[in-house]
């Protein structure tokens, strides 16, 4: 058994580094309609490859101003990664009602700026969760929702999901459970608006300030890794 | 009058329209939370929105045009204001702000003009689901463009000006004097049109959250998503005072207009509410029923 297992490690190490760039994605010549010859690059035509800067905040009232604005409006993303995304339906309806917080849900990336990562996170979704952070513009704020983005939770041995979030992005507030009920996630709401207005909120400058760091946690994970380090 | 007092009059006019634009649509979020049993948003949250929006570190562009997109938004929106009599009637002469003979068309052309310039700069984007709603959004403008000017010009041959001063003057004097009584035919046509001019549902295919996220904004973030919530709110209260003017007697006072735009937009809400989304080509075809029949034979009516 033993001999076995060291034989699929040296064939591991050994394959050639695979390519993930799909054919209509990989760098090629193109003839245009007048004749002239263009190479384009549709990863990097697509996306930019420049690295976020850390932003810095105003200073003063105006600062403490804008912070209360954005504590008291909410634009969440509407993406559910996990069984927690069944929690957040319920929350716009007449019981919950997180409109009276501020709380509205936006359908793109650009126009948002919280991201409630609802439960377990597979290393497929977490591509797809990178890109989508990635664009949000700054500041922006990060929700773990449920014990599997603290520990893993009760897949904390499967082999398909992340444990840890904060590896991979700085998250500003942990709801624990499983599941949290829609109560405990107006609770956490009413957290990231007390962390917002006191200026804690800069999670969007420590991903900038981590960089690589993060960048190296989600490359480790990530095998196809078939876009920019960046893209926004 | 100056000139000063009258950029003055006009200045404090917008100010007031793009306040009151913003308070009647969270009047109407709060009346549709109500109806649903909920609180829904605090009545000053489009307000906070806009703070927010400006308040974003991170803007990118996409280029020139994409910049300019919002701005030629704003400027159909304002155009559409600087060139409406807000208040008329005796008395209210400094609130006509720049209107003059044939000033309708005028109207027509910057209801057009700001979202052919979302149409070139969400084009700019690049993000498909933009190019999709825009190529909606054209679509059903030319299906709504259609009746509308018809009941327009069958008011315009029916007072004999294209002015909407004297459109709105001439039916002063009591209820039966409104067009709506006066030229019911033009009036079904153009308050049927209304219902895609102000584009909800059914006729909100354009920036349909749960299909196309939401469209041609979809890129727009920051300042540029406040400009357009901004204008947004501008143009929903002069789309309301455009067919205020046209067929309900114009306003005499701003207490009259608020009540009668409100009244105005809430008709298009309420037939929002009641019915589904319409897809493209049912919402194009819808218009080329009933509608253009109503315009065309308001057009008739004039011609015998």
């Amino acid at each position: 058994m033993n001999e076995l297992l060291k034989k699929a490690e040296a064939n591991a190490s050994t394959k050639e580094e695979k390519s993930f760039v799909r054919p209509e994605d990989e760098e090629r010549e193109v003839i245009a309609p007048d004749g002239s010859i263009i190479k384009v690059n549709p990863i990097y035509d697509y996306f930019s490859g420049e690295k976020p800067s850390v932003e810095k905040p105003n200073k003063g009232v105006v600062e403490k101003f804008l912070n209360w604005a954005r504590a008291e409006s909410i634009w969440v993303l509407g993406f559910g990664t996990g069984c927690g995304s069944i929690e957040i339906p319920p929350l716009m309806t007449p019981r919950f009602d997180a409109f009276r917080f501020g709380v509205q849900m936006r359908p793109t990336p650009r126009q948002s700026n919280a991201f409630i990562i609802s439960g377990y996170l597979s290393v497929k979704t977490l591509k797809r969760v990178i890109r989508s952070y990635e664009q949000m513009p700054s500041p922006k704020y990060v929700i773990a929702l449920g014990s599997c983005t603290i520990n893993g939770g009760m897949y904390y041995d499967s082999y398909s999901t992340i444990n840890r979030l904060d590896k991979y992005m700085p998250v500003d507030v942990y709801i624990a459970g499983c599941m949290p009920r829609p109560e405990a996630l107006l609770a956490g709401f009413v957290k990231l608006k007390e962390i917002i207005k006191s200026g804690k909120g800069e999670g969007a400058n420590l991903y900038a300030e981590n960089f690589d760091e993060y960048k190296a946690n989600q490359k480790k994970v990530i095998k196809d890794w078939n876009m920019p380090d960046y893209n926004w | 009058m100056t000139i000063y007092a009258q950029l003055g009059y006009t200045f404090l006019g917008l100010f007031l329209v793009l306040n009151w634009g913003m308070l009647m649509s969270a009047t109407f979020r709060k009346i549709v939370a109500r109806v649903a049993g909920r609180h829904g948003i605090p009545i000053y949250q489009p307000w906070i929105d806009l703070v927010k929006n400006a308040g974003v570190r991170t803007t990118l562009s996409h280029g020139t045009m994409f910049y300019l997109g919002p701005v030629f938004r704003l400027t159909g929106a304002v155009g559409m204001f600087l060139f409406m009599p807000a208040l008329v009637g005796i008395g209210n002469e400094h609130w006509l702000n720049f209107s003059f003979q044939g000033d309708i068309i005028l109207i027509l052309y910057f209801q057009l003009f700001g979202m052919l310039g979302m149409a070139l700069g969400a084009g700019e984007g690049g993000q498909p689901h933009s190019a999709i709603g825009i190529g909606r959004g054209l679509a059903q403008h030319a299906a709504v463009e259609l009746p509308l000017t018809l009941g327009i010009l069958s008011l315009a041959i029916q007072y004999q000006t294209l002015s909407l001063v004297d459109i709105a003057n001439a039916q002063q004097g009591g209820i039966l004097n409104w067009t709506l009584f006066t030229n019911p035919v033009a009036s079904a046509a153009i308050m049927l049109a209304a219902l895609g001019a102000f584009g909800h549902s059914p006729f909100n295919l354009v920036k349909a959250p749960n299909e196309i996220p939401i469209g041609p904004p979809t890129e727009y973030h920051g300042s540029y998503l406040g400009i357009l919530m901004s204008s947004g709110a501008i143009i929903h209260v002069m789309e309301a005072a455009l067919f205020m003017n046209l067929v309900f007697g114009g306003a005499t006072s701003w207490i009259e207009f608020i009540i009668k735009t409100f009244l105005i937009y809430f008709y298009s809400i309420f037939v929002g509410v009641v019915f589904p989304r319409f897809r493209i080509e049912q919402s194009v075809v819808w218009f080329f029923k009933l509608p253009l029949v109503l315009g065309i034979i308001a057009i008739l009516i004039y011609s015998f």
